[in-house]
């Protein structure tokens, strides 16, 4: 066990758990962050993409003790009241269908129009490719991004 | 308009106590991660009246309509309580939607399944938004000693237009709370519709695009525990003994002890399925530090002798269910179903000659299709919140079916149903594993021997590898055809590990003079359960890619050699109990056929059509397919369907397109295969899923015109995509595709995938 002082939307937040902890247990478990989501525990589905510093990363497979002071956003923190453009857009597409892996989506999306605020359709489906919807809402996904990245 | 009896109906929804209930279900959701926003509570009123169990009103006028079924994506959480605001008359602006309990003494059927929440809610919901307008008509009556006839109520308002009279439903809602039930309720008629047929949408999805708690694995509860499960490396293995000293010094371990699933006197019901009735359950502090004790855990499994156990069946008498011993390998369940292919099987369906008819034939056409098993791999984990005390039991997860699961919890925990709640939470995907819920009676039994709440996540792993698949199959058809390659006979035999997929009464029987189908089974311990349109899902590749052999062979378009087959069916059905409506299915034909351009496809696009009936709607899929750099891409999937009167259009179109994405994936990639017992692959790294990049790069979804009343589309969309994709390969690549996944055998013959 050690304790950790994490910089988490803005805010600051200590926890003591095992360094080896994910993040993603450490917002779930430890600080009632549960919009970030466990899909595969390897990296290989995209729910539980949070933001390191504006990067997208995944947090189940992120320890605890890696991530120092880099500031870290959770779909929780990724606007005020739900009005990020890429949330607006969401929104706007109706995009989910059971929602389960949208906030792992929309972190991954936003991070990447940060990053390319114009991209073009291959551009968005390479970016996007990372996350899993089981429910096949690639289509809105894709719509929605481009809106996002017209409104942005 | 018309008039319906509400006293023909289940009665007990229509009217219930203004003092009962009500609360016990608001203050649950509140728990359950929905407390209202500062905003939603501005508006929400002193004091709700309820008018009956779907249906309450507030003195301000907001209305909260109660979703009954289980969410898993299919939105019927808006689009069932579109149809309840419909018949009460009021702006879905004012209506606030709230996700019920289980709670079969006030809901009707709340099971979310084979495509049927918005076919078998339409009357009663109808009636139950009719009723509480009606209720509110004669409340005004009263109030304003005036005709309720000549009042009229629309968008939450009352009007006596004679008299200038005017109120909204909130101002008279505790007056009608208070009425008899009308003896009888008018239906709007479906011309003056005003929400249904619109697009409304996901009354979650603010909740979902903030990370708000909405799903079981979300939730959670002062005091509360981790659990996790350790089930048996392979089918037809079970648990010898565990050495509990190897995880419980491990850091955040608080207890570790096996659980049984089953009484040994308990008779299961047919959705009782648990692939391993005894586990290793680890609870601890942490999700965490509970999935790392797994890793630790010092088991010794051994093989299962042949067991069985006793189910009830659908009114009979309980049976025996046996379930044999052994470790499965997929070689061998190949082999056993070539052997079985050559074998006569069980006669389901005989119209006419058909041997005569193979034996009158100058050429036969046979063919045979493989499926392998599939995992559902729903998004959200299996996962189930619960808290067992001496005298009651709280469960919230995610369920399809709570009524399939609520006696076997009892029988486990040992009290009785009245001390079970069970909550419904939005579940990260269902596609029918989830209306299987033996997770529920593990996190009751985990919860009553620990004696702390828990909450139990199994991991991806646990997930994948724990059984209730879709089976594997195989289907021959065989086609005699005479010197004119005119069709004398069809004949199909199909089968699979465990179950046959044939439904013998399904098209194309009724359009051929001469038909024989036939099924058979394997038994095997690997479990099995309902996967998006069951059997139809393999079924309907099967006949539907054969059918597109046929024609060819035929020398006919595939789209007018089917509608040949339906007009037959139409005009002049062969036999008995055919199950489809001829002229309905040829509609979706003829109308995608027109919206595809079907006869002029854009220079270099390989297309692809087929059909299905399954679920009570009708599909048809034309899949346009170009070859990039030896890559078969999905360039665009034109869908009709047949639903009858569409609630809520976009989130219709939704469905459609998911479930287009998802049957490509499964028909490209999908497969579970075995050795020795084992899964072949126990995760994302290992099973692929489609992801972004192999989605189609368009989907269109259209609907035919339509005043039947309505029927589902969870699964109706997906059958014909495996064909139509087949075919549509078939043409790309001059290959026909016998065997799922297709992938595999694009990859062998050369094709990048």
């Amino acid at each position: 066990m050690a304790q950790f002082t994490l910089q988490i939307n803005g805010t600051s937040r200590q926890v003591e758990v095992d360094p080896n902890t994910p993040l993603l247990w450490v917002l779930r478990d430890h600080l009632q962050l549960v919009g970030t989501k466990f899909g595969c525990g390897m990296a290989q589905c995209g729910a539980c993409t949070i933001h390191l510093d504006g990067t997208a990363a995944r947090s189940c497979s992120l320890p605890v003790s890696s991530v120092g002071n880099s500031a870290i956003t959770t779909i929780e923190g990724l606007s005020e009241n739900g009005d990020h453009p890429v949330q607006q857009a969401w929104i706007e597409h109706d995009v989910p269908q059971c929602g389960y892996c949208q906030a792992g989506q929309i972190m991954t999306a936003a991070a990447f129009l940060n990053q390319n605020p114009s991209p073009s359709d291959t551009e968005i489906e390479a970016a996007m490719n990372g996350n899993i919807c089981r429910c096949g809402t690639y289509l809105r996904i894709k719509a929605a991004v481009k809106t996002a990245s017209q409104n942005s | 308009m018309s008039t319906l009896n509400p006293k023909l109906d289940r009665r007990s929804f229509l009217k219930v106590s203004a003092l009962a209930g009500g609360g016990m279900l608001l203050s649950f959701s509140w728990l359950a991660g929905c407390k209202p926003t500062p905003e939603q509570s501005l508006i929400l009123p002193k004091e709700w009246f309820e008018l009956n169990s779907y249906i309450k009103i507030g003195d301000n006028g907001v209305v909260t309509l109660y979703s009954a079924n289980p969410e898993f994506g299919s939105n019927v959480k808006t689009s069932m309580p579109m149809i309840l605001a419909e018949e009460l008359g009021v702006d879905w602006k004012m209506v606030l939607v709230e996700q019920a309990d289980f709670w079969p003494e006030r809901f009707q059927r709340q099971f979310t399944g084979g495509s049927q929440g918005i076919r078998q809610g339409w009357t009663p919901l109808r009636t139950a938004g009719a009723t509480a307008r009606q209720l509110l008509i004669n409340a005004a009556a009263q109030t304003w000693k005036v005709p309720a006839a000549e009042i009229t109520a629309t968008a939450g308002q009352l009007e006596h237009k004679a008299s200038g009279k005017k109120a909204g439903y909130g101002e008279l809602a505790s007056l009608a709370a208070t009425l008899p039930v009308p003896e009888e309720v008018a239906l709007k008629d479906p011309k003056d519709f005003t929400l249904i047929g619109t697009s409304k949408k996901n009354v979650d999805l603010e909740k979902i695009i903030t990370g708000t708690p909405l799903f079981g694995i979300d939730y959670q509860m002062e005091g509360m525990k981790y659990a996790a499960i350790v089930h048996p490396p392979a089918f037809g293995m079970k648990l010898a003994s565990f050495d509990a000293s190897s995880v419980n010094s491990l850091p955040g371990i608080l207890d570790v002890f096996s659980i049984q699933l089953f009484k040994d006197e308990y008779v299961r019901n047919f959705f009782d399925t648990a692939t391993f009735p005894e586990l290793v359950a680890i609870v601890g502090n942490s999700t965490w530090e509970v999935l790392q004790a797994k890793k630790s855990l010092k088991a010794t499994w051994e093989k299962a002798p042949e067991s069985s156990f006793s189910m009830s069946g659908f009114g009979g008498n309980p049976s025996k269910v046996k379930v044999p011993a052994g470790l499965e390998n997929t070689e061998i369940h190949l082999a056993k179903m070539a052997e079985y292919t050559s074998k006569p099987g069980n006669v389901l369906r005989r119209d006419g000659d058909p041997e005569g008819a193979f034996k009158k034939a100058t050429k036969i056409l046979e063919k045979t299709y493989i499926a392998p098993f599939l995992a559902h791999n729903t998004m959200e984990p299996v996962n189930c919140f619960a808290h067992v005390t001496a005298d009651k039991a709280e469960i919230y997860g995610p369920t399809q079916a709570p009524e399939f699961i609520i006696g076997t919890i009892a029988s486990a925990i040992g009290l009785p149903k009245e001390k079970i709640s069970i909550k419904l939470a939005r579940m990260g995907g269902g596609f029918g594993l989830r209306a299987y819920s033996h997770h529920m009676v593990e996190a009751a039994l985990i919860s009553q021997k620990a004696g702390v709440p828990i909450k139990m996540v199994y991991s991806r792993e646990d997930d994948m590898t724990y059984g209730i698949y879709r089976p594997s199959y195989s289907a021959t058809y065989r086609a005699a055809l005479d010197e004119k390659n005119q069709l004398l006979a069809l004949h199909v035999k199909a089968g699979g590990v465990p179950e046959t997929p044939i439904h013998a009464n399904r098209f194309p029987a009724g359009a051929i003079d001469n038909y024989l189908a036939e099924g058979w089974q394997i038994e095997s311990n690997i479990t099995i359960g309902a996967f998006r349109a069951p059997r139809s899902n393999f079924i309907a590749a099967a006949e539907q890619s054969f059918l597109d052999e046929l024609a060819e062979v035929m020398g006919k378009d595939p789209i007018a050699f089917r509608l040949d087959l339906l007009k037959r069916a139409e005009t002049n059905p062969v036999g008995e109990n055919n199950d489809y409506d001829a002229k309905r299915y040829a509609g979706v034909l003829e109308l995608v056929k027109e919206k595809s351009k079907w006869g002029s496809p854009a220079a270099g696009v390989h297309r692809g059509v087929a059909a299905y009936f399954c679920h009570n709607s009708y599909v048809a899929e034309v899949v346009d397919m170009v070859l990039q750099d030896k890559k078969p891409v999905v360039s665009k999937v034109i869908a009709a369907v047949d639903c009858g009167i569409v609630v809520n259009k976009d989130a219709s179109v939704n469905m459609g397109e998911g479930a287009i994405v998802d049957a490509i994936g499964n028909a490209l990639y999908g497969e579970l295969t075995f050795n020795e017992g084992v899964p072949s692959k126990t995760n994302f790294h290992q099973y692929r899923m489609i992801r972004q990049q192999d989605a189609p790069k368009a989907i269109e979804v259209h609907f035919v015109e339509s005043k039947e009343d309505p029927t589902g589309l969870g699964e109706p969309f997906f059958p014909p995509v495996f064909a139509a994709l087949a075919n549509s390969l078939y043409k790309a690549t001059g290959k026909r595709f016998y065997q799922q996944p297709f992938g595999t055998q694009l990859e062998k013959e050369g094709f990048k995938v």
